[in-house]
């Protein structure tokens, strides 16, 4: 007598398309996919908590272990949440340092889901290209601030350091050298059978679902939702530039894809303008009391990350520290429709979906 | 030469000339395997800017692959507790010896060749179709899901590409009326290279090859991002050594069956160049095969295992029955 079962098997949280410690628990059918339940908490470090016993500035370090992918703007929240709550003014030219340095991390963020997203599709080449690429920004930021990955670099009421001689020319010439290298990264990739075969109609979610998962970010965005707070609640001094909010009607891994290649090159647009408006000279540091203290209430930012919209609560009783901290991560929130898409689906579309939805264990664990 | 020799009465003499010309093709296929691995990481290396080894041995890492092998001999050989203990240890076995074997069929030049058999090309491919049984059972008795999965794969694939495989040759066999690689060759001297009048056939054989091979974008078996390492992500140590050196024979075998069978084997592209020896003219083709093998890895994104069988069916196998058709009906028509 013949009969199938199905089989439970650990995808993680040591495998090699997990993007880090994440542990999917699925059952499969052969190679379907009948029930996905992801396992996360690896990584957790307790920033929150930890966060209850620091003084503001201390926080800020921590922040850039969540998604180290971008740095920058996880230190942008918890500043801008202090100086909301301080109503602290920010130097226009540290405003700047800090758009240029966030556009920066955006690009290379999105580098990196680009390149690994192609990995986990097979093909290596494109993964060293990224990186490659990744690897200017990282010199850059690494010259304004010290660090290849955490930079700590923003400070309640500006930034810790003032751009070095010739640092905004660097970013000049970046510019056009992105731009001929994303060509290249189409030609290699994008117009690829075997790639387009992988992902169009793969993971399709509809806009209902996508805002009714919260998801936010290139996840939303695939859906046709023009959502980007860059341009719907302006922070910083986004409203000075102009850039399009990039969309994608489909909502499959493809349009996922083509969302975050073309935010770099909107991010592109960004530094471009941002390197021409640059002030000469100034601030770089409002005038901000040595114990930052926030007033006694709360406040809740919310900012556009690489990965979705990331925000920062504080709950404050005047103290030196925070009384309760929370983050939105948005890869904890973007991760909460994959049991759904996975199902039915085999495990060559398991990878597939997973990278699309590009989550840093960092942030999903907190 | 070797023809005369099997037919000359057994005797001591015989065994050892045969016994040395074994060992020389063992050796040399040991040396493709060692500099071919080397190749396949500074081509890959090159192409995604960087250096590839470039320790061991002096400059080029010339020693590199030897001190793999070193380490591989050197580590504990592991077999998992849930294993099934002697399938698990005659998988790989299995899967490496019909890879030495194919190889006795091939004419490398003129007068190199082991066994000048009247179905070389059948005995290639059905020998070859052997090493797919090594891969399931190898996975299979692992006892591990990924490599049960791997293995299941493997043989979905076998099932999808073999057959075109087979059905692409058709075209070149009709044109030669043979099954005799010798033949096929000494046709090619004839009229002209396969390549040229079985363009069709060429480019079914060689995707069909690459699934064979194992080789992305048809790695499904092992396919890392997904399946860790497919059917043999129990193995280590020399075992593991096993299906990878069968993997890089099967390379040189397809390469050098690519080379006989469409790129006019020994012969020079042009006749005036005939006083540059054969085994020149083949070692430059078969490079060649082998660098377009490595290439195409370090480029393409993997298929979908569904999609792999739906493309070796649904496009691969009409093509290769079209091309027979064709070839079939312009042979009967003009000639």
């Amino acid at each position: 007598m013949i009969r199938t079962e199905e089989m439970l098997l650990n995808v993680g949280p040591q495998h090699p398309s997990t993007h880090g410690v994440f542990r999917l628990v699925v059952k499969i059918d052969g190679e379907i996919i009948t029930e996905a339940t992801p396992v996360i908490g690896y990584l957790h470090r307790g920033t929150e908590k930890l966060a209850e016993d620091l003084q503001y500035t201390q926080i800020i370090p921590y922040t850039d272990r969540m998604d180290y992918l971008s740095a920058m703007t996880n230190n942008y929240v918890i500043c801008h949440a202090v100086e909301t709550m301080m109503g602290i003014q920010v130097p226009e030219r540290a405003d700047f340092l800090r758009v240029i340095a966030m556009e920066l991390g955006r690009v290379a963020s999105h580098l990196v889901a680009w390149g690994t997203y192609i990995l986990d599709l097979g093909a290596t080449s494109p993964f060293i290209y990224a990186f490659r690429d990744r690897e200017m920004i990282i010199n850059m930021l690494n010259e304004l601030s010290g660090a290849r990955l955490t930079f700590n670099y923003m400070r309640v009421g500006g930034v810790k350091w003032d751009a070095p001689e010739g640092w905004v020319d660097s970013v000049k010439e970046f510019i056009p050298y992105m731009r001929e290298q994303l060509k290249g990264y189409h030609e290699l990739v994008t117009g690829n059978e075997i790639f387009l075969d992988r992902v169009k109609g793969v993971g399709v979610y509809t806009k209902e679902d996508a805002i009714n998962y919260s998801l936010s970010g290139p996840n939303l965005r695939s859906t046709g939702v023009k959502w980007d707070l860059r341009k719907d609640e302006p922070y910083s001094i986004y409203d000075r530039f102009d850039f399009n909010v990039v969309t994608r009607d489909e909502g499959d891994c493809l349009a996922r894809y083509h969302v975050r290649l073309e935010e770099i090159e909107e991010s592109l647009k960004i530094l471009e303008q941002a390197c021409e408006q640059f002030p000469a000279e100034g601030e770089i540091m409002a005038k901000v009391p040595k114990i930052i203290k926030a007033p006694k209430g709360e406040a809740f930012v919310r900012i556009e990350a690489p990965r979705g919209e990331i925000g920062c609560y504080i709950a404050s009783d005047g103290k030196k520290e925070p009384y309760r901290l929370k983050f939105r991560r948005p890869s904890f929130y973007n991760l909460q429709i994959l049991p759904k898409l996975l199902i039915g689906e085999n495990i060559a579309n398991l990878v597939a979906i997973l990278g699309a939805v590009d989550i840093v264990l960092g942030e999903v664990d907190g | 030469m070797v023809e005369e020799l099997l037919h000359s009465s057994p005797g001591l003499a015989n065994f050892g000339i045969f016994f040395l010309l074994a060992a020389v093709l063992l050796l040399i296929v040991l040396g493709f395997v060692t500099y071919g691995i080397l190749a396949e990481r500074k081509v890959m290396g090159y192409m995604q800017l960087r250096h590839g080894p470039n320790r061991v041995g002096g400059k080029w890492g010339l020693l590199q692959t030897v001190a793999d092998v070193l380490k591989l001999l050197l580590k504990e050989d592991i077999i998992p507790k849930a294993a099934d203990k002697p399938l698990f240890i005659i998988a790989p076995v299995m899967a490496f010896a019909p890879s030495f074997m194919v190889l006795a069929t091939i004419p490398f030049t003129d007068k190199f060749q082991f066994a000048d058999i009247g179905v070389g090309l059948l005995y290639y491919i059905a020998v070859s179709g052997m090493t797919v049984f090594g891969m399931v059972l190898g996975g299979w008795a692992s006892n591990n899901k990924y490599a049960l999965l791997g293995g299941m794969r493997a043989g979905a694939q076998m099932i999808s590409y073999e057959i075109p495989l087979v059905m692409s040759v058709l075209g070149v066999i009709l044109l030669t009326g043979s099954l005799n690689l010798n033949d096929i060759v000494a046709q090619q001297d004839d009229t002209a290279w396969f390549i040229l009048l079985q363009p069709v056939a060429f480019v079914v054989f060689f995707i069909a090859s690459i699934a064979e091979l194992n080789r992305t974008p048809f790695d499904l078996p092992e396919a890392e991002n997904e399946l860790v390492a497919g059917y043999h992500v129990e193995y280590s140590g020399f075992r593991w050594a096993f299906f990878m050196l069968a993997e890089y024979v099967y390379l040189f075998a397809m390469s050098a069956l690519i080379t006989v069978i469409f790129l006019g084997g020994w012969l020079p592209p042009f006749d005036f160049l005939g006083f540059i020896p054969g085994a020149v003219w083949f070692s430059v083709k078969f490079s060649a095969v082998v660098f377009v093998y490595i290439w195409l890895r370090s480029t393409m994104p993997r298929f979908r295992v569904d999609r792999l069988m739906e493309f070796g069916w649904k496009v691969l196998f009409p093509v290769a029955l079209a091309n027979i058709f064709l070839t079939a009906l312009i042979k009967t028509l003009f000639f």
